[in-house]
């Protein structure tokens, strides 16, 4: 693959122009911290606190599924009502309107949405132990470590991962946790490319070369060195890959290899709604727009922490 | 130029075998084995079990089936379907060109549209235009296939019917029954390709812009203007040519993405290529198919980007051969 160079003309910009600014007022203030400037960065940007505010409500409403159940719809997310089938949204009892089954969707969209961000956050975990822990390995020792890793890693990525997790799927009835943990291992690569080039690069920076002259051993190179200029990248990759996995997740579920019924996800909703969304639209609609928005949502959050955390790296 | 595409295909030599080593380790965690059922049944004998497993190669160890599988495969044989005993690869190679039109269509749709719009918003950067188009792109990325797709079946073909519009069709490549013409393939091919290069364009869109933009800013565009060029001939002949260099790497990238997108957008839509291939060999627990499939999908993301590497080569002489 051909690399394309990255523009660093800006990198510099910056940083000139700070010590013009009166010697003695800066004296006087106090230093702010890296993570006091950050987030004063991210605050700017309207647009950031608003992707923010609703990726929380998202999570809160999710992860608060027990509790839209017992107050607010006053039904279980298996609960069957065959009076109730397809019943419209706004209709008597049924915020969101019911299933085919008779099954509240607003409660099943918050259990849902349980399962769907409880299989993204664990894969994104996972994904961060396995990529982080052989790129930084591959950049930080290189010659043939390097060269090993970093093959597999090109195999990976010529394979499609959804075909690979079809794969998978068709072999074994995976839970949600094993699905997470199998999306995870398919997952990984591009932050193993990521922190491999990263650290490659920090690698060679004089302050590393001067820690190591005055003998600093690996690990405290690694620790206090490299891992805290890495970080920022790590967190915004953990933040975007968010809703690339919860993609997948319902992608494979709505193919009926990810998260099995009766267990609600977003995904194997709108399967379900497939056979009957020309009967109620709202059936295949909500979910998918309860994707889209979380998505969304936390698209532009990563992008404001992208800008926030490291200008460098922005776009 | 020769020696360069002489090693690119050296290295694709490991990437090959990496993929048959991950393909047959994966077939062979598929729990049970194929005399499984035989070793329960009491009318046949331990013998006999043991007979057939010798038939079958099963005695071997993993390696030297390995190998057997391997030196099959590189003679073009995947072994047969387990369930229509049909030879895999002519499954395949029948589904094939369906899923290639669709790919294909959705690239073209994809630049026909990001092109523009992202050149256009990059020459005027931070008009209304511009702003719209940014929002829309930003907005286009996250939406998920599956929805859309759904989302367009129910306005175009549901909907319309209802309204006594011209409604789409919902699936298939042409009219059961008819031979399909062109313009029924055509009406065919629209949602789908759409649904597929949707969030591609949307990438797209967005990087053309800020790539369009990075170039204006170069020296050799104030040269060019300097010396007197028309507008058009700078904007086209020294800017956007640069500009649309790297959109080569970046369609090799898109292709995993675009196939595995198939695999939704081809289900969504009855459309018979290698995607809905896989999920009823997933279904049917075909797993001589199953294998076929992704062995030939990760071959054809090889030879994209190798295309796309010599490519990048010969329209970029900066790019040094040895």
């Amino acid at each position: 693959m051909a690399d394309i160079k990255q523009q660093e003309s800006s990198q510099n910009a910056g940083r000139a122009g700070v010590a013009g600014a009166g010697l003695s007022a800066v004296e006087r203030t106090k230093p702010r911290t890296y993570l006091r400037q950050s987030w004063d960065r991210f605050k700017r940007n309207k647009i950031s606190l608003a992707a923010l505010a609703v990726t929380i409500l998202i999570l809160m409403f999710s992860f608060g599924a027990p509790l839209v159940s017992t107050f607010i719809t006053g039904k279980g997310y298996q609960e069957q009502s065959l009076l109730n089938q397809l019943e419209p949204p706004f209709s008597d009892g049924f915020i969101l309107g019911a299933d085919n089954l008779g099954r509240d969707v607003l409660t099943r969209l918050a259990y849902g949405g349980r399962v769907s961000m409880m299989v993204a956050l664990i894969a994104m975990g996972g994904a961060l132990a396995i990529g982080g822990t052989l790129g930084a390995i591959s950049g930080y020792y290189g010659r043939w470590v390097d060269s090993v890793i970093m093959r597999f890693v090109d195999i990976m990525i010529a394979i499609p991962g959804i075909f690979l997790l079809i794969f998978i799927g068709s072999m074994f009835t995976l839970s949600p946790i094993g699905l997470a943990i199998v999306i995870a291992i398919v997952g990984w690569v591009g932050l193993a490319r990521l922190i491999r080039a990263e650290v490659l690069s920090l690698r060679q920076r004089d302050y590393v070369e001067a820690a190591k002259v005055v003998g600093a051993s690996d690990s405290r190179v690694i620790f206090r060195h490299i891992f805290p200029n890495v970080l920022p990248l790590v967190i915004v990759w953990a933040t975007l890959v968010v809703p690339v996995l919860i993609i997948t997740e319902a992608s494979l579920s709505f193919l009926g290899y990810g998260v099995q019924t009766p267990i609600p996800s977003w995904g194997n909703m709108l399967q379900q709604a497939q056979r009957f969304f020309t009967h109620q639209w709202t059936l295949a609609f909500i979910p998918g727009a309860m994707i889209y928005i979380t998505v969304l949502a936390i698209n532009l959050l990563g992008n404001g922490l992208r800008d926030a955390l490291d200008p460098r790296i922005s776009d | 130029m020769g020696r360069f595409v002489a090693r690119r295909l050296l290295q694709t030599i490991p990437l090959v075998i990496g993929i048959t080593i991950i393909t047959f380790a994966l077939a062979n965690l598929v729990p049970g084995s194929p005399v499984a059922g035989l070793e329960l049944d009491p009318s046949v004998s331990p013998e006999d079990t043991e007979r057939i497993r010798a038939n079958l190669g099963l005695d071997e160890p993993l390696h030297v089936r390995y190998f057997v599988w391997i030196s099959n495969v590189a003679q073009g044989d995947f072994g047969l379907s387990l369930r229509t005993h049909r030879p895999v690869l002519d499954v395949i190679l029948e589904r094939l060109p369906n899923t290639l039109l669709l790919t294909g269509t959705s690239l073209v749709l994809a630049l026909a549209f990001s092109i523009p719009v992202g050149v256009y918003a990059a020459l005027k950067r931070n008009s209304i235009f511009d702003q719209f188009a940014t929002m829309g792109a930003v907005a286009g990325v996250a939406v998920p296939n599956f929805w859309l797709g759904l989302m367009m079946i129910l306005l175009f073909s549901v909907m319309f019917r209802e309204w006594g519009l011209p409604a789409l069709p919902s699936g298939g490549t042409h009219t059961i029954g008819t031979g399909g013409d062109l313009m029924d393939r055509l009406t065919h091919l629209l949602m789908p390709s759409i649904v597929l290069a949707f969030s591609a364009t949307a990438a797209w869109t967005r990087y053309i812009r800020s790539q369009m933009i990075e170039v204006l800013r170069q020296d050799y565009m104030r040269s060019a203007q300097a010396k007197g060029l028309k507008d058009y001939i700078v904007t086209f002949r020294h800017g956007l040519r640069n500009a649309l260099l790297p959109l080569v790497t970046l369609m090799a990238l898109e292709i995993p993405t675009l196939f595995g997108g198939a695999v939704v957008v081809e289900t969504i839509f009855s459309w018979p290529g290698i995607g809905r291939l896989i999920i009823t060999a997933a279904s049917q627990r075909d797993y001589t198919v199953i294998m076929g499939t992704v062995v030939i999908v990760s071959f054809l993301v090889i030879l994209a980007n190798l295309i796309a590497d010599v490519m990048y080569a010969v329209l970029d002489p900066r790019i040094r051969y040895d």
